[in-house]
C-alpha cells in the first residue's frame, strides 16, 4: 500500500474497491471501511463481478465482466479528462507520459465501456465523478485485479486513475494492494524473489551484488535473474529444473493447473519441503523437515501497509521441529558455508545492514509499534504514506495500457466464466483453518456459487452435488445458489483439496510482467449430476 | 376562586378543532400572524415574560429552552402527544377541543427557532387523534396559515417511556424507544441530531393566547412562579370526573371537592394522586395546597401532567400501589440497570406484601431500592417509579404493615 | 480549562471533558459496566455515578461533563449505597456459577462484588433466565450471566460493523437477541468475536477456549496474526507451554492496525497449532514410503542431494520457494542460502497465488 490502512477509516473521502472482497478477505480492514462509510460518509464505489458485501452500502456499485478492469478504468479516466476534472496542477508537477495516455484513452468513452463492461455508461461516469471529486481517494485492490493475465496492466491503468486526479502522496488518497497473506510484503522485501535481493536491490546491478558480496563473505553471486514460481514449476516439468526446496508453501493447492504442477514435481529429482503439516506437496517430497508455527517463533512480519511488526514466541516448538531459520543454518553449514546466528534477532540486525528501507528499524523501535518502511535510519518515524514529495523515480508515469482482455473465453462446450477466490472462513489452502476445529465445522465443504435463474434452467437445487469442469479437470461440489454473480458466472474457492479449484484454473498465458497465472477467469462448465 | 378559568378550552365544543376557518373566526392564528412580524429574539422573550412553563410535567420554562437551541441549518419542532400517564387525557382533550391552537403553537415556536418543520408524536392508543391532526393540519394548509411551516404526525406503539422526550426523538427516528443522556439537550442535539424542541401539548397550546393577548396578561393568570392556566383530569372516587382548565394557584382541595364535587357515595377522603402514575399519594393534611409546580414540590409531591386520582377511605393503598408497580416494572425499557431490575423487584417486593408475605424487612429493602432507584436511574421513569412506594410508605406505612400476617 | 474538586482534590479539565476521565485524572477509580473508551457512551450501568454537591440525583459520571465549580464524592454513602444495590440488582439475575466460569478471575461483577463487600442479594425473588443454545462453533451465549451493559451491541455495529445483535424486548425480559431470536449462524455475523472482547462478565466466550484455562491461569503473549496481511495485532494465551486461545490487546499502541479487533480466523483459527498431524519429526522417503528420521539423518540427507545436484547439473537446476508465512528473517535467510551457498537467484515465494 503506498498509504496505511488507518487512513482508510479517517482520512480517506472516497475509497474504490476494484477486485477485493474486502469484508471476508481482510476483514478488519473491510470494518474499518465500513466505519468510515457510516459514521463519516466517506463514498464508496465497489467494481467486482460479484456484488460483495460492501456492495450493498456502496454509492455506487459496478458489476463488471471479469477481464475487463482495464476498460472500465480507462472508462473513468475518460469522464475524468473529458469532464475536466483532473488535477492539472499534480498532472503538470509530478508526472509525465499524460499526453499519450490522454490520446490513448479517448476511444474509451462510458458508452464504449459498458459495452466491454456490461456497466451501464452512467454508472461509470458517477464512479468517475466520486472519486475524482474527492478531497482524498483510495484505491484498494486485490487478487481480484492481479491475477490475471493483463495482471500488470490492470495495475498500471489504476496507477494512472490516481496519477490523473492526483491521488497519491496525500492522507487518505494511494494506489493501495491488500496483500493476501501475513507476510507477502516482508518476503518481498526480503529479497525471496528471483529478480532482486533485499529492498529490491536488482541481482542485475553490480554494485549491489558487490554490497552483498562483501556482506556475505562471498566471491560471487550470481548475476542473472532467477526463475519465478510458476517459469519454475514449467523448468521441473521439462526437466532442466532437478531440485526444489519449498518451504511453507503448498504449489499442490494453490498453484493453477494442479495435474501439470503435479507432473511437474514427479519430475523432480530431488524435493525438499519445511512445513508444519504434511501438505499435499509434502507428500511428493524426498525429504521434509518440520518447521514450526507463528506462535513458535521470534521474528517480524511486514503487512500490507509496509509495517514492520513483531512475532513472538508463546511455545516451545512441538515435538522434534524446528525453527525454520535453524533449519536454513544447518543445511548451510553442511554445505560449507557456516551461518551462526543465535536468535532472530541476530539475523535482523544484518538484514538493516543490507536493506536500506529497514536500517532505522530495531527490535527495541518495534517493541510496541511497529514501524513502516523506508525507514532509513534509527531517528527517522516510518513512512506510512509514499511518494510525498516525488515519486521513486522521480516524475510519476503514466503508463499507456490499451484493452486486451481474458485469454479464455466461454464457448459452446464451456459456456460459463468460472472465477476463483477466497471466503472468510478459510485462508490459502485450508493448511492452517482446515485443522481449525471451529472454521473447519463451521464450512466443512466447498461450495460454488450459481445465480438462481442458471440453477433453476439446469434444474439444480441448493445444496446439490454438481459437476465443475475446464479443459484442464472437473471438481464435484455443492451449489450455493445466489444472485450475487452473473447468471453466465460461477465462483468458488481454492481452500479444499477435495474439490479443488486450481485443478480448473488456467497456468498460462501468465502476466508478461508480473508472470501472475490468470486464476480469475477461466472458460468452464456446470453439470448436474 | 374556585372558578374555571377557560383559556385554551375557551371554545370547546364550540368549534370544530379540524376546521381552520372556525379557528380563526375565534381570533385563532392572530399569535402567529404576530411573532411572524416580531424578531425571532422578541417572540422568545415574550415567551420568557409570560413565564410559561413546561406542561408535560417537568416545569422547565419554554422561553429559556428555546433560547439555548443554537443556529443550525435545519432545526425541529416536536410536540409530544405520547400521553401515557395512566389517568391522564388533558392533551387528547385539547386536540379535540382545540386542535389548531397546538398547530399555531408549534408555528410560533418554528418562527422563534428558526425550524420549518414540526413532528407530533401521537401515542399510539389515539388513532382517531391522529386522523382529527392530519385533517386539522390540512385544514390549516388550505387556510395557507401555516406558512411555509409543515407538521407531521407520528404515531408511536405504546411505550410509556416514548412520553420521555429523548426516548421519543428515538421513536421518531425509528429506534427502540429508550432515553438518551443529557447533555447534549435535544435543544442543542435532537431528532437527527440537529437542535430540536420538544414540548408539551399543552404547552404549544397556550402559545397562540400569550402571543396575541402579551406575556404580561399570561404571567398575571394563577400562581406567580407557575403562570397560566393548567388542564387537569379528575378522576377516581369523586362524584364529578372530568378534565378541568383552572388557573394555577387553585388548591387541591377545590379541586375535589368544589369541581370534583366531592366523594362518592358519601364516603370519606382517604389519599390522593397528582401527576399521574409516578406521582405522590397525598394525605388529607396536605389538601389546601395550591397545584402549581412549586407548591406541589413543596410537599413532596408534583403537578406533573396534571392528573388528579381520589382515592376514598375504602380503598386498599398497598393494593393500588402493587397495580401502579406492575405498571413501572411492565414499562422500564430495560436501558438501565436500577429500572430495569428495581421495578422488577419492588413489584415482586410489593406483591409479597400485598399477599401478607412481607415484613419489616421488605418495607426496609423497599425504602432503600427506592432511594436508589431515584438517585441513579438513567431517566424520569426510574427516578420517579418509586415515588408512589415511597410517598405512601411515608404517610400510610400502618396500611402496609397492616397486610402483614 | 475549567476547575473540578474530585474528593477535596482540586484538578483542572479540559471543558467538555466527561466526570468519569476528570475522577480517574484526580486518582479516583470509578467501577464502569457499559463504558468503553472505543464505542459510544451508553450510560445504562450507572455504576460511575458520582456525588455532585448540590444535586438532587447522583451523576452518571460517564456521560456528564465536567462542570466547573463542580465538587465531586466518588465513594460517598449515597454512591455506595447505589452501586451496592445496583450489584445486588445484577447478582439476583446472574447464574453464579463462578466455578466453572470461563471469566473466573477475570469478571468485572465479580471485582466490584468484591470490592464492595456484596456477597449476595437482597433481591432473592424469581430468576428470570435467558440462557441461548446456539450451535455455532465459535461463541457461547449464556444470557444468564449478561448483564445488559449492550457493549457487544455496540461494538458489532460501530467496530465491525455487522450489526448481527441488538436488544429485544423491554424491562427485565430485555436481553440481546439476533432478529428474530435467531441463531448467530442466520443472522448477519462474522464471528468476529469482538462480542467476547468486550464482554465485562462471562456471558460471551470462546467455545473453542472453553475448559483451557482460566484467565489467571494463562500467559498472554503479544504477537502478530499469522493470516491474511492485515497485521493484526493479537495475544496468544498461553497454558502449560499450549496455544489455549486468542485475546485482543484494544491498546492503539500494542495494536496499531487493528485496536483488538480480530476477524474469526485470528480469533477462532488457533488450535491449528497443537493439530494432531503437526509434523513433529522429519522425515525421509525411504522405498517410496516418507519414513521418521532423525535430524542429521535428514540433513545430512538433504545436503548430499543439493551438493549433488549442484555439481551436476549447475547451481540453477534448484529453485527454492520461500514463503510469505514464514517471517522476514526466515526470508532473508533463505534467499542467502539460495544465493550465497547454492549460487542461484531461483528463488521466488506465493505472492502472485
Amino acid at each position: 500500500m503506498t498509504n496505511s490502512i488507518a487512513e482508510l477509516e479517517k482520512d480517506a473521502k472516497a475509497i474504490f474497491l476494484i477486485g477485493t472482497n474486502t469484508t471476508e478477505n481482510h476483514p478488519v480492514i473491510g470494518y474499518k471501511i465500513r466505519k468510515n462509510v457510516r459514521e463519516n460518509g466517506a463514498k464508496l464505489i465497489v467494481a467486482d463481478p460479484r456484488k460483495i458485501e460492501l456492495a450493498e452500502i456502496a454509492d455506487v456499485y459496478m458489476r463488471f465482466k471479469p477481464g475487463t478492469d482495464v476498460a472500465l478504468i480507462n472508462g473513468m479516466i475518460n469522464v475524468i479528462i473529458s469532464e475536466g476534472l483532473l488535477d492539472q496542477e499534480f498532472v503538470d508537477q509530478r508526472t509525465e507520459g499524460y499526453e499519450d495516455v490522454a490520446a490513448s484513452i479517448a476511444k474509451y468513452t462510458p458508452e464504449y465501456v459498458s459495452t466491454i463492461t456490461g456497466v451501464p455508461a452512467e454508472d461509470i461516469k458517477k464512479a468517475a465523478r466520486i472519486y475524482a471529486e474527492a478531497e482524498a481517494a483510495a484505491v484498494c485492490y486485490a487478487m481480484g485485479v492481479t491475477q490475471h493475465s493483463t495482471g500488470t496492466d490492470n495495475v498500471k491503468s489504476i496507477c494512472n486513475l490516481a496519477l490523473v486526479t492526483g491521488n497519491l502522496g496525500k492522507p487518505g488518497s494511494g494506489v493501495n494492494p491488500l496483500r493476501g497473506q501475513n507476510n507477502v510484503q516482508g518476503a518481498c522485501d526480503m529479497g525471496a524473489l528471483p529478480v532482486v535481493l533485499t529492498a529490491y536491490q536488482k541481482v542485475v546491478d553490480e554494485p549491489v551484488r558487490q554490497k552483498f558480496e562483501t556482506a556475505w563473505k562471498v566471491d560471487k553471486l550470481p548475476d542473472k535473474n532467477g526463475l519465478t514460481l510458476t517459469d519454475a514449476i514449467n523448468k521441473a516439468y521439462d526437466g532442466e529444473l532437478k531440485g526444489l526446496l519449498v518451504i511453507g508453501e503448498n504449489p499442490m493447492l494453490s498453484d493453477p493447473d494442479l495435474h501439470h504442477v503435479e507432473e511437474a514435481l514427479n519430475k523432480l529429482e530431488f524435493l525438499m519441503v519445511q512445513d508444519i503439516f504434511l501438505t499435499e506437496t509434502a507428500e511428493k517430497a524426498d525429504v521434509v523437515f518440520p518447521g514450526v508455527t507463528f506462535a513458535e517463533k521470534d521474528g517480524t512480519f511486514s503487512n500490507t501497509e509496509r509495517r514492520v511488526q513483531r512475532v513472538r514466541q508463546a511455545i516451545s516448538s512441538l515435538g522434534n521441529a524446528k525453527q525454520d531459520w535453524e533449519i536454513i543454518c544447518e543445511l548451510s553449514n553442511r554445505l560449507g558455508y557456516p551461518m551462526k546466528y543465535s536468535s532472530p534477532g541476530e539475523i535482523f540486525e544484518e538484514i538493516r545492514t543490507v536493506t536500506p528501507s529497514y536500517a532505522g528499524i530495531s527490535y527495541d523501535r518495534i517493541e510496541a509499534t511497529g514501524l513502516h518502511w523506508p525507514c532509513p535510519t534509527e531517528e527517522h518515524p516510518g513512512t506510512p504514506i509514499l511518494h510525498k514529495e516525488k515519486f521513486n523515480r522521480g516524475l510519476g508515469l503514466f503508463h499507456v495500457v490499451e484493452y486486451i482482455g481474458p485469454a479464455e473465453h466461454p464457448d459452446n462446450e464451456y459456456p460459463f466464466i468460472l472465477t476463483t477466490g477466497r471466503q472468510l472462513y478459510h485462508y490459502h489452502t485450508g493448511t492452517m483453518t482446515r485443522r481449525s476445529s471451529a472454521l473447519e465445522e463451521h464450512k466443512p465443504y466447498n461450495e460454488v456459487e450459481i445465480h438462481p435463474n442458471t440453477a433453476s434452467r439446469m434444474g439444480i437445487v441448493e445444496g446439490e452435488f454438481v459437476k465443475l469442469s475446464t479443459r484442464r479437470g472437473s471438481i464435484e461440489l455443492r451449489a450455493k445458489l445466489t444472485d450475487i454473480l452473473e447468471e453466465n458466472v460461477v465462483f468458488t474457492t481454492f481452500h479444499y483439496k477435495e474439490a479443488a479449484a486450481n485443478l480448473l484454473t488456467l497456468s498460462e498465458p501468465l502476466d508478461p510482467v508480473a508472470k501472475i497465472p490468470p486464476y480469475k477467469v477461466c472458460a468452464a462448465n456446470l453439470e448436474k449430476i | 376562586m374556585a372558578e374555571e378559568k377557560r383559556i385554551i378550552l375557551e371554545y370547546a365544543d364550540q368549534i370544530n378543532p379540524e376546521n381552520a376557518g372556525e379557528y380563526i373566526k375565534v381570533g385563532g392564528y392572530k399569535g402567529l400572524e404576530k411573532a411572524r412580524a416580531m424578531s425571532r429574539k422578541d417572540v422568545i422573550e415574550e415567551v420568557k415574560k409570560s413565564g410559561l412553563r413546561g406542561r408535560g410535567g417537568a416545569g422547565f420554562p419554554a422561553g429559556l429552552k428555546w433560547s439555548f437551541v443554537p443556529e443550525a441549518p435545519v432545526k425541529y419542532v416536536v410536540c409530544n402527544l405520547d400521553e401515557g400517564e395512566p389517568g391522564t387525557y388533558k392533551d387528547r382533550i385539547i386536540c379535540q377541543k382545540n386542535a389548531q391552537a397546538v398547530l399555531e403553537g408549534m408555528a410560533i415556536c418554528g418562527t422563534a427557532i428558526d425550524s420549518t418543520k414540526g413532528y407530533i408524536y401521537c401515542r399510539g392508543e389515539y388513532p382517531y387523534v391522529v386522523d382529527l391532526l392530519n385533517k386539522a393540519i390540512d385544514s390549516a394548509k388550505e387556510a395557507g396559515v401555516l406558512g411555509d411551516f409543515d407538521i407531521e404526525v407520528r404515531m408511536g406503539a405504546g411505550a410509556y417511556v416514548c412520553g420521555e422526550e429523548t426516548a421519543l426523538i428515538e421513536s421518531i427516528e425509528g429506534n427502540r424507544g429508550e432515553p438518551r443522556f443529557k447533555p447534549p439537550f435535544p435543544g442543542v442535539e435532537g431528532l437527527w441530531g440537529v437542535p430540536t424542541i420538544v414540548n408539551n401539548v399543552e404547552t404549544f397550546a397556550a402559545l397562540p393566547y400569550i402571543l396575541s393577548n402579551g406575556g404580561e396578561w399570561f404571567a398575571g393568570i394563577g400562581a406567580p412562579k407557575y403562570p397560566g392556566t393548567k388542564i387537569l383530569t379528575l378522576t377516581g372516587d369523586v362524584n364529578n370526573a372530568t378534565y378541568f382548565e383552572v388557573p394555577t394557584d387553585y388548591n387541591l382541595r377545590d379541586v375535589i371537592y368544589t369541581l370534583g364535587g366531592g366523594i362518592k357515595n358519601g364516603k370519606k377522603f382517604k389519599a390522593v394522586q397528582v401527576g399521574g402514575t409516578s406521582g405522590a399519594f397525598i394525605p388529607e393534611q396536605n389538601l389546601n395546597t395550591p397545584i402549581d409546580f412549586d407548591s406541589m414540590s413543596a410537599i413532596g409531591a408534583a403537578l406533573g401532567s396534571g392528573a388528579v386520582l381520589v382515592l376514598d377511605e375504602t380503598r386498599d393503598i398497598v393494593d393500588v400501589v402493587t397495580r401502579i408497580a406492575k405498571f413501572f416494572e411492565h414499562e422500564s425499557c430495560g436501558k438501565c440497570n436500577p429500572c430495569r431490575e428495581g421495578t422488577f423487584r419492588a413489584f415482586e417486593l410489593m406483591e409479597i406484601i400485598n399477599d401478607g408475605l412481607g415484613n419489616a424487612g421488605d418495607l426496609d429493602t423497599l425504602k432503600i431500592l427506592g432511594r436508589v432507584m431515584k438517585n441513579a436511574s438513567f431517566c424520569g421513569l426510574g427516578q420517579a417509579a418509586p415515588i408512589p412506594i415511597q410517598s405512601t410508605l411515608q404517610h400510610f406505612e400502618h396500611e402496609y404493615k397492616r397486610k402483614f400476617l | 480549562m475549567i476547575n473540578v474538586t474530585i474528593n477535596g482534590k482540586e484538578i483542572q479539565v479540559p471543558r467538555g471533558t466527561m466526570l468519569l476521565e476528570a475522577c480517574r485524572q484526580a486518582g479516583a477509580d470509578i467501577p464502569t459496566f457499559c463504558h468503553d473508551p472505543h464505542l459510544q457512551l451508553a450510560g445504562s450501568c450507572r455504576m460511575c455515578v458520582v456525588e455532585a454537591k448540590g444535586r438532587w440525583n447522583l451523576l452518571a459520571s460517564c456521560v456528564m461533563p465536567a462542570e466547573n465549580g463542580m465538587e465531586i464524592e466518588t465513594e460517598s454513602p449515597s454512591v455506595v449505597e447505589a452501586r451496592k444495590i445496583i450489584l445486588e440488582l445484577l447478582l439476583a439475575r446472574h447464574d453464579l456459577s463462578c466455578h466453572t466460569c470461563e471469566r473466573d478471575g477475570d469478571c468485572r461483577l465479580q471485582d466490584y462484588c468484591y470490592r464492595y463487600g456484596v456477597k449476595e442479594s437482597r433481591f432473592a425473588g424469581e430468576i428470570i433466565h435467558f440462557s441461548k443454545e446456539d450451535p455455532n462453533p465459535f461463541i457461547e451465549r449464556d444470557y444468564d450471566k449478561c448483564i445488559m451493559c449492550t457493549k457487544c451491541v455496540r461494538v458489532c455495529k460501530e467496530i465491525t460493523g455487522a450489526e448481527a445483535i441488538n436488544v429485544k424486548d423491554r424491562g427485565h425480559h430485555a436481553a440481546i437477541s439476533t432478529a428474530f431470536d435467531g441463531n448467530l449462524a442466520d443472522s448477519t455475523c462474522v464471528f468476529c468475536g469482538q462480542c467476547i472482547m468486550v464482554c465485562p462478565v462471562g456471558a460471551l466466550t470462546s467455545k473453542v477456549s472453553m475448559g483451557k484455562g482460566k484467565p489467571y491461569q494463562v500467559e498472554k503473549v503479544l504477537t502478530t496474526c499469522t493470516y491474511c496481511g492485515t497485521g493484526c495485532t493479537l495475544e496468544l494465551n498461553v497454558k502449560d507451554d499450549t496455544v489455549v486461545g486468542v485475546s485482543s490487546n484494544r491498546d492503539e499502541r500494542y495494536s496499531p492496525v487493528n485496536q483488538g479487533a480480530l476477524c474469526v480466523k485470528g480469533r477462532f483459527g488457533w488450535d491449528f497449532i497443537h493439530a494432531e498431524d503437526r509434523l513433529t519429526t522429519p522425515l525421509i522417503r525411504k522405498n517410496g514410503e516418507l519414513q521418521p528420521a532423525s535430524w542429521d539423518e535428514a540433513l545430512d540427507f538433504a545436503a548430499a542431494k543439493l551438493k549433488q545436484i549442484k555439481e551436476a547439473s549447475g547451481p540453477d537446476a534448484l529453485a527454492m520457494f520461500a514463503s510469505a508465512r514464514i517471517t522476514n528473517e526466515e526470508n532473508y535467510l533463505a534467499q542467502k542460502f539460495m544465493r550465497a551457498v547454492i549460487g542461484t537467484n531461483n528463488v521466488d515465494h506465493c505472492a502472485r497465488l
